[in-house]
């Protein structure tokens, strides 16, 4: 149960990165690193996924969407929602960064650069529309629980930043 | 059934579960489209947390009582929940308050919680606890901003914290299930995390140039499920929907 390694039968693999993230339609689940095993025991699919946060509402699509997604490939499946180890953005892979940044959400910054911006008004999260640092915390909060508001002051474009969590 | 753990973890996520509606109803109508955004996600942290717990206790109910039976079905003695929880929002000073008061304990509880040999309930704190850092980030930031201030801002804050002061000290009362869960390791002793509480809110105060109060004469019944008169009302719109239509399910 501690371990942070995914087990995932490479057959699934194209079938699960398929199903992406119901509030950011370009990140898939696997590059999200919410699923962390998934396993064919007697014809069934077993899958585990954790959530990002407690309350995410996206975690019970995510699961339907698993379900049919292994449903059109021909295996039945039984999802379980596990809690530990408890998700972290550092399991977002490098091309899942990529896609948040194509999308206009800031990937999430180290640990430490996190606690600046966000506590101590550091301007260090890179505007994803022009690149630039100068931007500002608007709200610690935002559109889901996973994100915060920032501005940029250079091009003035408002944009999603995706808080570290570790 | 283990009715001690059942009671136990009711005790925890009730908690959660009325703190998570009293922010819900600020859904549109927070001060400012930023504050308002945050109550509705804090809402939506702990309501996550919740469901955990809630699950977990069905799990040991082990009858036909699912997670929104326990939830939304049970009668406003049967909630056991700390008063200071469900009192009502009345101003932005008084919302952030009592998210301050119980962000402190709330974060203390859980790094107690992570400890505990109940597996279930180690991953759920373990979870939980990077999700109410934040909260108390937010709670103190706005506890500082109103504190120091306007004078108008700093008389809101200081009125709301004289007023829930009352409230602290059950936190810290213990339960027949708290005491049977302790002996077992699986609970947190709650007596023990007072110290440090008062120590962590005093200093939050201080600099928010707010004066902590003296009161000595606290309120307490929550635990037991005697409430204020304001827990009705809260249910009453909680339980609404599925009152009305049984069983439903979203």
């Amino acid at each position: 149960m501690t371990t942070t390694e995914q087990n995932i039968e490479s057959i699934l693999i194209p079938i699960l990165e398929q199903v992406s993230d119901p509030e950011i339609p370009v990140l898939s689940i696997m590059d999200m690193g919410v699923v962390r095993s998934a396993v064919i025991e007697n014809n069934i699919v077993k899958v585990q996924i954790t959530p990002t946060y407690s309350g995410c509402p996206a975690m019970d699509v995510i699961g339907d969407d698993i379900k049919a997604a292994l449903k059109t490939a021909g295996y039945d499946s039984e999802i379980e929602l596990i809690l530990a180890p408890a998700w972290t953005t550092d399991w977002i892979t490098p091309r899942g960064r990529k896609a948040l940044e194509d999308y206009g959400i800031a990937a999430p910054l180290n640990a430490e650069a996190d606690k600046e911006v966000l506590l101590n008004g550091k301007r260090l999260v890179k505007c994803t529309n022009c690149g630039s640092t100068n931007t500002r915390l608007v709200s610690q909060f935002g559109s889901t629980a996973c994100k915060a508001q920032f501005q940029c002051d250079d091009c003035q474009e408002p944009f999603d930043y995706f808080k570290c969590l570790k | 059934m283990k009715q001690n753990l059942y009671n136990y973890i009711l005790g925890i996520a009730d908690n959660s579960l009325i703190l998570g509606q009293r922010l819900g109803e600020l859904t549109g109508h927070g001060p400012s489209l930023e504050t308002d955004i945050a109550c509705t996600n804090i809402s939506l942290d702990l309501f996550g947390q919740v469901r955990s717990y809630y699950q977990y206790a069905a799990k040991i109910a082990g009858d036909k009582r699912t997670e929104d039976d326990i939830a939304m079905l049970r009668k406003e003695r049967e909630y056991v929940n700390v008063l200071l929880v469900e009192q009502p929002n009345r101003d932005f000073a008084y919302t952030m308050a009592r998210q301050f008061l119980f962000d402190v304990y709330h974060l203390l509880f859980l790094q107690e919680l992570q400890k505990s040999k109940d597996l279930t309930l180690s991953a759920i704190a373990n979870k939980s606890i990077k999700e109410v850092s934040y909260h108390l980030r937010f709670s103190i930031d706005w506890i500082k901003r109103l504190g120091d201030g306007t004078a108008v801002s700093h008389q809101k804050m200081q009125d709301a914290i004289d007023g829930l002061w009352t409230y602290t000290d059950e936190l810290f009362h213990q339960t027949e299930a708290d005491k049977a869960m302790v002996s077992e390791e699986i609970g947190v002793d709650v007596t023990k995390l007072k110290e440090a509480y008062y120590e962590k809110v005093q200093a939050v105060l201080k600099e928010a140039t707010l004066t902590v109060p003296e009161s000595k004469w606290f309120q307490k019944g929550g635990k037991q499920g005697v409430h204020t008169e304001h827990l009705g009302y809260l249910l009453s719109d909680l339980q609404y929907m599925q009152r009305t239509y049984p069983n439903m399910e979203w």
